[in-house]
Parts: structure tokens; C-alpha cells; sequence
């Protein structure tokens, strides 16, 4: 596929401004972006779960999106799209939609609507295999209620619900690897990036996955200033370290086929991609030192055992 | 036909709420000043952009719109102020200015 920065820029925006997202926020950034795949005169159904994204872009009768919008409930963003999807095809079955319009279906969910609530409806919506994406912004904790911890949510980070204290160094478990979960439901495409390389890696798995035949799953990091309490313009600083630290690494799966999207040159320390965010301070503190081993190791099994399947 | 939002005020009576709480419009969210939320605004030095639009693309906002190729003036009825798009830009050409 190919890629023209400058044609990709110029068309029209789908996600319009006015929206009550924290500045600086990750989501809308990916949401844009992701929708910014879709080619000119496709038309979009747009799903959401609840979270951040929902109640501050659809809040009534302001409404963000250009594209045709629903939103249920927490827990059903997937079978609320597999509904729509399935309307659309019956409708079109008996000839009462246009038939050179293409309508497109994309779902955005947190973390915390795709990891923990919305999973199952995720998951039966992936095996059914209704043509739709299934976007998940991930950053890592549940920001829209005031930052509890999401099974997203790396092992050390300091949420409301996991408080950092003298008896407690922040959430004692790692991190769900649902990509991988989402891999093994034998989907024709699922993929794993964030905001690299000036989005190309983005867009063009948002493209993929938008005109792939059948469910796709696109997992976003999506880093949230609020939650992980870093300094907000240097989003894309934050973003590049998880990926060179192979903390979030790049990769597609296509048709159950592994490949590596991107292997840094120099695997940087995972200290790098912690350091700047306000939620691991206290790994740094003096004493401390067995955590950051700690994460470093689960960095590291997670990468090698990403580097044999992609072999 | 298209909702007109302009009576769903906060003192919209019940009766003037749309069925099922639809809105038979897109992109109403443009209505909404959310520019009134920061007290810093990205200021622009054009001489010494190159329009390579990585500013555009980086912005949550969507704020700084594009047409045809080239970055058109920032939209400040809707910048909250964050700041991204003066760190992304590889020219220095953005400062951010207190108003």
C-alpha cells in the first residue's frame, strides 16, 4: 500500500474539533488518525464503548464525529457493532441502501472497555467474524473514572486503586498481553502500534485493518498525561521510548502470521521509557532497585518470545 | 434533515429533546468553544515554516487544519493549548505564548 503523507493530510477531517478530551490527550490522536485511513467518499459507522472517548466526544447535542455514531453501554461495544454490521448487510441484502456507497465499521474502546468489560463481547464478536475493527486506545488505566487500574495497566504503576506507599510499590501484576489473545481467536488481521515514525506504521495498519475482510483488531498505545504524569507536549517522546525499549513493540498478524514491524537497533533500558513518567517515581527511589530488574525482565521475555514467533 | 442544535441549550424544556437523544447531524461539536480553556496559544512564526504538517497531524484537537497540501491558519476558537504540535515541530517554529 502505498503512502502519500501530504494526500493522507489533506483529506477531509472526520473527527471534528470542539470535543472535551484533556488537552494533549492521547485518544483523540489516534482516533483521528486511525479514521484518517479510510479513503475518500467510504463512509464510516463508527462504535464506542464507554470511557473517556464517549462522553466527551458525543456529548448531547454536540456531537464530534462526521461519520454515523452509536454508543450502548460499557460492556457491549462489540456486539453493539456486530448489530449494526449485520442490519447493514440484511438492508443491503434487499436492496434498500445505494450500492456504490461503502459504509465501513470501526469500533474505539479504552482499555478499560476492551481489556475488562467489553471483552467478552469482544471476543464473540472476533469468532463470529463480522467485518469490522475493533480499535482499542490503550493507556493503561481507567483516566475517564479517575485512574484505577485496568488489567492494561504495567506492573509497578501507580493508580487510585493500586496507591504507591510504604507497604505497597504500585499494581503488583503485569500487564494483559491482549493482542496476542486476540491472535489466537484466528483472525484474518490483528496488529499493535502507536505514534512512530510521523504515524506511518499507524496508517497503514489502520488501512489494513479497515479493508481487511472480516474482523480486525488494532491496539493503540495511547498515552494519557493525566494518568501517567508526564510532561504533556512530549507525547511523542514517551511514545518512541516505549518502542525502542521494546515495551510496546510494533508487529501485525496477518492471517495468524507474525511479522515484526520494526526491531530498534539498540534496545534502549526500559529506565528510559519509566523515567519520565510521574506513575513510576517511586521505582527510582533508593532501594527500589529490584523492581526496575523486575520489569526489565518481563520487558525482556515478552520481546523474546515476540522475536520467535515472528521467526 | 439535519437536527438544529441551536435550542438544546442547557435550558432546553424536555419537550424540545430530540427522540431517542439522536442527532441527525455531524461534527456539531464545532459549536463549542473549547479554546477558552487554556491560558497558553500556539503562536506561529510563518517565515520559518516549511508546511511539513507534522504539527497537523500530531494535534488532539484537531486544531490546525489543512488544505490542499498546506497547513492553514491554527484554529484558536479550539486549541486547548497542550502544546504538542511546538515540541513535534522540526523547525522551532511554533511558540507556545501566554494570552
Amino acid at each position: 500500500m502505498s503512502y502519500n503523507f501530504k494526500e493522507i493530510m489533506s483529506r477531509p477531517e472526520r473527527l471534528a474539533p470542539g470535543h472535551r478530551m484533556c488537552a494533549g490527550c492521547g485518544g483523540t490522536i489516534a482516533a483521528r488518525n486511525v479514521l484518517r485511513a479510510l479513503h475518500e467518499g467510504d463512509h464510516a459507522v463508527i462504535g464506542n464503548a464507554t470511557g473517556c472517548m464517549e462522553v466527551s466526544t458525543f456529548m448531547y447535542p454536540y456531537t464530534a464525529w462526521k461519520d454515523s455514531y452509536i454508543h450502548n453501554a460499557f460492556e457491549n461495544a462489540g456486539a453493539t457493532i456486530s448489530g449494526v454490521e449485520g442490519a447493514y448487510n440484511a438492508l443491503k441484502r434487499k436492496g434498500k441502501l445505494k450500492e456504490d456507497e461503502t459504509y465501513k465499521f470501526i469500533t474505539f474502546g479504552g482499555d478499560g472497555g476492551t481489556y475488562d468489560i467489553g471483552f467478552q463481547s469482544l471476543s464473540g464478536a472476533v469468532e463470529r467474524n463480522h467485518d469490522f475493527v475493533y480499535v482499542c486506545y490503550d493507556n493503561g488505566a481507567y483516566m475517564n473514572t479517575g485512574i484505577q487500574r485496568s488489567s492494561a495497566t504495567p506492573m509497578y504503576a501507580d493508580t487510585t486503586t493500586t496507591p504507591v506507599g510504604s507497604v505497597s510499590s504500585g499494581k503488583p501484576q503485569n500487564r494483559k498481553d491482549l493482542t496476542n489473545i486476540l491472535v489466537e481467536h484466528d483472525i484474518p488481521y490483528a496488529a499493535q502500534t502507536t505514534f512512530v515514525q510521523n504515524f506511518k506504521d499507524l496508517h497503514i495498519k489502520a488501512e489494513k485493518a479497515i479493508y481487511t475482510k472480516g474482523a480486525a483488531f488494532l491496539n493503540i498505545m495511547a498515552p494519557c498525561p493525566r494518568g501517567w504524569r508526564y510532561h504533556t507536549p512530549d507525547i511523542m517522546d514517551i511514545c518512541n521510548l516505549a518502542v525502542e525499549t521494546c515495551y510496546w513493540p510494533l508487529f501485525e498478524v496477518v492471517e495468524g502470521e507474525y511479522y515484526l514491524s520494526y526491531e530498534p537497533k539498540k534496545k534502549l533500558p526500559i529506565e528510559d521509557f519509566l523515567r519520565p513518567q510521574g506513575r513510576f517515581k517511586h521505582l527510582f527511589k533508593k532501594g527500589n532497585e529490584h523492581l526496575l530488574e523486575e520489569f526489565q525482565k518481563e520487558v525482556d521475555r515478552r520481546w523474546e518470545s515476540l522475536l520467535k514467533k515472528c521467526k | 434533515m439535519a437536527t438544529d442544535i441551536s435550542k438544546l441549550t442547557l435550558t432546553a424544556r424536555w419537550q424540545d429533546l430530540t427522540t431517542g437523544m439522536m442527532i441527525h447531524a455531524g461534527g456539531t461539536s464545532e459549536e463549542f468553544n473549547t479554546g477558552e480553556w487554556t491560558s497558553v496559544k500556539p503562536h506561529v512564526k510563518e517565515e520559518d515554516c516549511r508546511q511539513c504538517l507534522l504539527c497537523a497531524q500530531a494535534c488532539p484537537d484537531s486544531a490546525i487544519p489543512v488544505n490542499k497540501n498546506e497547513r492553514v491558519k491554527v484554529d484558536l476558537k479550539h486549541c486547548k493549548g497542550c502544546g504538542i504540535c511546538a515540541k513535534v515541530c522540526p523547525f522551532d517554529a511554533i511558540e507556545m505564548e501566554g494570552l
